[in-house]
């Protein structure tokens, strides 16, 4: 048995724990928890693929940044364990035959695909950062300024909206 | 027997060495922290004009030991209604994530050979150190932020929202002013990043990165520095406010963890330092002066000759016994080295560089026995105001001279 499909299942099985816990934890300070665990179990799995850049920026963005953002707007807000209340009649007749649906389109894509699947990396295939920021910055240098400004656009969005807000409330 | 044990040696040799080198490194670190403890006490104390503990041991040298017996015996009652699981798993993360960090940074220049096996000083040696450290940074504002808000009280919840949010303020501009050193090297390696101004080492201190990236190593430190809630931005404790903010309901160990987790930190941020804008092991001098190389016996033999000359005329019986052997020890270590020029020659990396770590800890507590808290609102607009505008200026600056270069 090679290390590295073991390293890989065990981080596979950490990642979907994670996930089925963020759904079924009742506080949401332990549902952000989760998620965070299932940031960092992804982080793991583009390590094995030797995307270590990728990996570490996975942990400093999503796992730091992001979700510290979620921890600190639930403790701020003071949220209290969710109530539950019985499930919509929707979800209980159509969540779970087009869950298994979506997985059955996943599984078929995935098992069909010509390439065969590589969950670790291949003898040299390392990504070295110089290579992937020449790819960013020379090859999709249009796409990457067009997210970036897009980005800004939403920053300068979101900081109107909330002064307008602030306005209102002055009146 | 002997060959079936010299080949399971030989065949899972790196895994034994990286045990061992982990087990000896992590107790490295938490002796020095227990003196770091004494060594910030008794800064602080003269410079309050006060003496400091100097009750247990002669000059309460054995004060650390004496704390951690106390940490270990006393009570430690869970308080009413805390999260259990959270208030549990926080000081764990806090003290995993601070001792993980300090892995990465590399100790010296060149591996000891052991039956002719290399051994690095260090315990990894990753391609991504900065990013690495910078994740791990990342993750550890959970440790403040949950212990805050699991122990169901105001004040730890209040020092839990403030760590949160100045974590998240200055960790722009931690990244952002690091910018600069790694155009210059090239490499998020921390060892590729002090190669690099190893380049120059005939200009001795001048090849350093602390020249060029000024403005780099300012934004850097004082972020660092709000990164470990330390003073002057030790709001999420601020004990005149906040009782004791974060940790309010903790006691005995898991006091101690967060203790020594806050700790580790500066010994990581102190290296960092050191290497990323100080030239980490090399030596201030020019490569081609090779009488500094006595200087570690310099600095060893005066200091041990001193601690023997204090403690024959110590007050206590004891002191007076334990002084001068120590002081014989330190004497003895500095005679050593004059001796095994070997010996001398590989230390010179290990001693620069740990040199250096014990200044920036030095100026550490320094800047606690002289700054006052910074108020929160002050916190916030110098972090976004100044400091990221600053470290983004740097980016460009360094960015431009190194184009314009024609590197």
């Amino acid at each position: 048995m090679n290390v590295p499909l073991i390293v890989f299942f065990a981080l596979a099985l950490i990642a979907v724990l994670g996930a089925i816990s963020l759904i079924l934890q009742k506080h949401p300070i332990h549902s952000a928890l989760s998620l965070i665990v299932v940031m960092v179990a992804l982080a793991g799995l583009y390590l094995l693929m030797g995307a270590e850049f990728v990996a570490a920026v996975q942990i400093i963005v999503y796992g730091g940044a992001i979700m510290v953002l979620f921890v600190f707007v639930i403790m701020l807000l003071n949220a209290g364990a969710e109530e539950r209340t019985s499930f919509s009649s929707l979800a209980r007749f159509a969540g779970l035959p087009l869950a298994i649906a979506l997985m059955g389109c996943l599984a078929a894509a995935v098992a069909g695909s010509s390439d065969r699947v590589q969950v670790t990396a291949q003898a040299g295939a390392v990504a070295p950062t110089k290579a992937l920021s020449a790819q960013l910055f020379q090859e999709f240098v249009y796409p990457f300024e067009l997210t970036s400004f897009l980005i800004l656009v939403a920053i300068i969005g979101a900081m109107v909206l909330a002064q307008r807000e602030r306005k209102e409330s002055h009146l | 027997m002997i060959d079936s044990l010299t080949q399971f040696l030989n065949e899972h040799w790196d895994v034994i060495i990286s045990l061992v080198k982990i087990a000896l490194l992590v107790f490295i670190v938490l002796t020095v922290n227990a003196y770091l403890t004494w060594f910030e006490r008794k800064v602080v104390a003269h410079m309050q004009s006060r003496w400091g503990p100097h009750r247990v041991g002669p000059h309460g040298l054995l004060q650390p030991l004496a704390d951690g017996a106390k940490f270990l015996l006393k009570e430690d009652p869970t308080p009413a209604g805390v999260d259990k699981f959270t208030y549990y798993l926080a000081p764990l993360m806090a003290l995993a994530l601070a001792l993980t960090s300090i892995a990465i940074i590399p100790f010296g220049p060149d591996p000891v050979v052991v039956f002719g096996h290399k051994i690095y000083l260090g315990i990894v040696d990753l391609n991504i150190g900065l990013l690495a450290l910078f994740a791990i940074t990342a993750l550890s504002v959970y440790g403040v932020a949950l212990a805050g808000w699991s122990s169901n009280s105001k004040y730890p919840l209040l020092g839990g929202l403030r760590s949160s949010a100045q974590m998240v303020s200055y960790e722009l501009a931690l990244t952002m002013s690091v910018v600069g050193v790694l155009l210059m090297a090239g490499s998020f390696s921390l060892r590729d990043i002090v190669n690099v101004q190893a380049l120059h080492a005939d200009r001795g201190i001048f090849a350093w990165n602390i020249f060029p990236q000024i403005l780099g190593f300012l934004c850097f430190f004082i972020a660092a520095v709000a990164e470990t809630n330390r003073v002057p931005f030790d709001l999420p404790e601020a004990e005149s406010e906040l009782v004791a903010g974060f940790h309010t309901e903790y006691s005995s160990f898991k006091f101690a963890m967060f203790f020594i987790a806050e700790y580790t930190s500066m010994i990581t941020v102190s290296a960092l330092c050191a290497i990323m804008f100080f030239g980490g092991w090399l030596s201030p001098f020019p490569t081609t002066w090779t009488v500094t190389h006595y200087l570690p016996s310099l600095i060893l033999i005066p200091f041990g000759l001193w601690v023997i000359w204090d403690g024959i005329r110590y007050e206590t019986i004891f002191g007076r016994i334990i002084l001068p052997g120590v002081g014989t020890v330190i004497t003895l270590i500095g005679a050593v080295l004059i001796a095994l020029p070997v010996v001398n020659e590989f230390i010179q990396g290990p001693f620069w560089l740990l040199s250096k770590i014990f200044v920036f800890l030095f100026v550490y507590v320094w800047m606690r026995g002289t700054l006052p808290r910074f108020r929160y609102d002050q916190l916030m607009s110098f972090g976004w105001k100044l400091l990221l505008p600053v470290s983004l200026a740097n980016v460009v600056i360094t960015a431009t001279i190194i184009m314009l270069r024609g590197h």
